[in-house]
């Protein structure tokens, strides 16, 4: 089914009693998965929107989920320095492995193409690899001048990219664990002096499906970080050149924020933005300057995803609530009994 | 009763003579010369062996109770990050302090503190006048009184010194009717004060003639018409003099390389370890700011980049307080002008919250590792031994050995030194 990004509506709603911080489907398409302020995982069965089950044993915000390629493991990763193993799909689940990976808040994590390895980045501003199927460290990379705020694996799996605060992106090669260059998008940051503070950064990183294009999603204009005073922003550069190509913006959505940017298999840059102008999806073809089109959500959004049918996107918000919405027309009201 | 110094010869400018420490023991009100007075050489000498100084650490903007010192983790208002144990059993801090966590035996926190004010203003008058504001009336701030009451004839230097990470320096208008004297210097970026380095044009030899003919004129002008604000002026040139003569107090490059890497070499780290330079040089009163924690966006993000910061250094500058035997006879203060709210908002923020927050204090006068007041399981109300920023001055001033019922005398009017409406923290005083 091909997606319709103009007929997005919202499809289902499901709630919790915490502010929702991340969300993400399981690669089987089944449960979607979410994490709150009352330090929680959540799971929901998106064929049933009540059947809700929560994970628990985080000492912090769980601020990345990641799910094996057969959705039957959950990794998690805390602001507690902690990396957490689960059986995704238990009715009742409890941690099957805790390691303390990094020190300080875990961001990001992405498993890799062949579903063998974990990432994870960090405020420690490192970047690490793991086993997925045993927990063990493979690799440490380290050169991020602030904390990691994104990482993805490039799908050849030769490569491994983080993003961090100062807008860089590094390419990490796995084989040898060294720097192989490093994207500089430098208009995803700023240094406000007289606050003294640094904001912004590489909120999220996305591959175009020809492995063509990297996209760089964040904010910029950022004239008052501490009273969010910024816009929008997505970078689109030349994988091989690292030549901009586009700047993908969304005017009026002041003070808002790109959480997260991916592609959709038909090249579609999707992003997952919130802030004080509410929530929205933007869509951008590649020539795009301004999305065509903006899908105005209910209210401010904090993260979205992607379902592997390319036609659910996930959003989880600060009003509790995790929204489906669907690129596709509305399925017609059943016709009332007369 | 000793004559009026000035022309008008009016008794209401005279100094009372009465000393606070010896009122301290009668428990009854001193009076202290307002503008124009000068230094009385009674309270000087008795001060002199106290040598007592004040710390403020400014946190401008509002720094979050919850990320420092009242965690409240697990809690709906707790926010990510964790509570560690500190160097006194049974007092937890944030996470975001652990080199601060390590020296709590020298500090103390007041976790009661209802300001029941959310305005940065009004909030920062407050905490540094020990007031609230009203129209029409002004306070001196806690530094100028501190140089007012705490300089000594030898301490040529100015007795209230600002360190800013940028501005534009110079002299500001915060000693109200104790006057310029007693305003703070900014070192603004931690650097000497401005214009204190003689012109390359002019010799030794030219500076002091011209300096001599101005005392000249001074003093043939002063015999028939001093005034307070001819005083005022005198002292600005003398303090000048002074400044330049010993701009050396202010070269942070004096001090050795290892300090530098210790306090860290940032700008906040240079500011504490010159905060260091400046009390040991006998500068009464120093206040470094540290900004910005007015984080109604991202405000963990921003604390965890701020206060993380702030910990090393500040650790680090309590440690060789203590170690240099400077701690006992220095007041340190770590304040703000209000904290931020229990409620996390959509954007990660904390917003302005006056009704229940902390300070950190320690050294001198003070009980050390103590705890004082409690808030609620979420921290969204005082639930034991309330205070205001009335009763936080009483308590600094009597900690510096001073009588907090004391009263300067204003062009004949008494005006008290401290908030009547309220007393001093008993149980925090040493």
């Amino acid at each position: 089914m091909k997606p319709d990004f103009k007929a997005a509506h919202v499809a289902a709603e499901f709630d919790h009693t915490s502010p929702l911080i991340t969300c993400r489907f399981d690669p089987t398409g089944k449960f979607v998965f979410a994490t709150s302020e009352d330090r929680a995982i959540l799971r929901w069965d998106l064929a049933d929107p009540k059947k809700k089950t929560v994970f628990s044993a985080h000492d912090s915000y769980v601020w990345a989920v990641a799910l094996s390629k057969d959705g039957q493991t959950l990794v998690s990763a805390g602001g507690d320095d902690t990396l957490m193993w689960w059986p995704a799909t238990a009715e009742k689940p409890a941690p099957q492995r805790k390691v303390t990976a990094h020190k300080g808040w875990i961001r990001a994590l992405a498993v890799s193409p062949d579903g063998k390895l974990l990432a994870s980045g960090g405020n420690d501003r490192m970047v690490k690899l793991w086993n997925l199927a045993d927990g063990k460290m493979v690799q440490e990379f380290s050169g991020h001048e602030l904390d990691v705020y994104s990482v993805i694996f490039h799908p050849d799996g030769k490569f491994l990219l983080s993003g961090d605060l100062m807008g860089k992106v590094q390419q990490w090669d796995l084989a040898t664990g060294k720097s192989i260059r490093v994207l500089d998008a430098k208009e995803l940051h700023s240094f406000n002096g007289g606050q003294g503070v640094h904001f912004g950064g590489v909120r999220g990183l996305a591959l175009s499906p020809d492995k063509k294009h990297l996209a760089c999603g964040g904010l910029h204009k950022a004239t008052n970080p501490l009273g969010n005073v910024h816009e929008p922003i997505v970078q689109r550069y030349d994988w091989e050149t690292h030549k901009l190509l586009k700047t993908h913006l969304a005017e009026g959505l002041t003070n808002s924020t790109v959480w997260n940017c991916l592609f959709h298999p038909d090249g579609t840059l999707i992003a997952g933005c919130g802030g004080g102008s509410g929530g929205h999806l933007l869509f951008w073809g590649k020539d795009d300057e301004k999305p065509a089109p903006a899908f105005k959500l209910p209210d401010m959004a904090r993260e979205m995803d992607l379902h592997p049918d390319g036609i659910q996107i996930a959003t989880v918000h600060y009003s509790k609530k995790l929204r489906l919405t669907k690129l596709a027309p509305k399925a017609p009201e059943p016709a009332k009994k007369a | 009763m000793k004559p009026c110094h000035y022309a008008c010869n009016s008794a209401d400018h005279s100094v009372a003579r009465r000393t606070f420490l010896g009122s301290l023991a009668l428990g009854a009100g001193a009076v202290v010369g307002g503008l124009g007075s000068f230094a009385q050489p009674a309270v000087a000498a008795a001060l002199t062996k106290d040598e007592k100084r004040m710390l403020v650490i400014n946190m401008h903007g509002g720094l979050s109770q919850l990320e420092s010192w009242d965690p409240k983790p697990g809690t709906d208002t707790g926010g990510p990050f964790r509570a560690i144990p500190t160097s006194v059993p049974g007092i937890h801090i944030s996470e975001l302090l652990p080199h601060t966590a390590k020296v709590m035996h020298h500090l103390s926190l007041v976790r009661s503190i209802n300001t029941k004010n959310d305005d940065h203003g009004k909030g920062t008058f407050m905490m540094l006048t020990g007031r609230r504001q009203l129209p029409g009336q002004t306070y001196p701030e806690i530094g100028a009184v501190v140089a007012k009451c705490l300089d000594t004839t030898d301490r040529t230097l100015p007795g209230h010194i600002r360190i800013t990470a940028g501005g534009g320096g110079g002299r500001s208008a915060d000693s109200a009717y104790l006057g310029p004297k007693y305003a703070s210097i900014s070192l603004d970026g931690g650097k000497p004060p401005q214009n204190t380095t003689k012109p390359d044009s002019l010799t030794d030899a030219s500076l002091a003639e011209q300096n001599a003919f101005r005392r000249l004129a001074n003093d043939h002008f002063l015999s028939r018409r001093r005034t307070a604000m001819t005083d005022a002026y005198v002292q600005s040139y003398e303090q000048a003099l002074e400044l330049m003569k010993q701009r050396d107090v202010f070269e942070l490059s004096k001090e050795p390389e290892k300090d530098h890497e210790r306090y860290g070499k940032h700008d906040f780290g240079r500011h504490c370890l010159m905060a260091r330079r400046l009390l040991e040089n006998g500068i009464s009163f120093v206040q470094v700011s540290h900004s910005n924690y007015d984080t109604h966006n991202e405000n963990f993000n921003f604390h965890f980049e701020q206060v993380g910061e702030f910990d090393k250094p500040f650790a680090t500058l309590i440690t060789d307080l203590h170690e240099r035997g400077m701690l006992e006879n220095t007041l340190v203060v770590v304040l703000s002008e209000f904290g931020r709210t229990p409620r996390i908002n959509q954007y990660y923020g904390r917003d302005h919250w006056g009704k229940a927050w902390s300070v950190c204090l320690g050294g001198a006068g003070l009980q050390r590792g103590a705890v004082i007041g409690a808030t609620n399981a979420n921290g969204t109300e005082v639930k034991e031994r309330e205070v205001d920023c009335g009763h936080l001055f009483h308590t600094y001033l009597r900690a510096l050995g001073l009588s907090s019922k004391a009263s300067f005398d204003v062009a004949g009017r008494q005006v008290l030194m401290a908030d009547p409406a309220c007393g001093p923290i008993k149980e925090l005083l040493a």
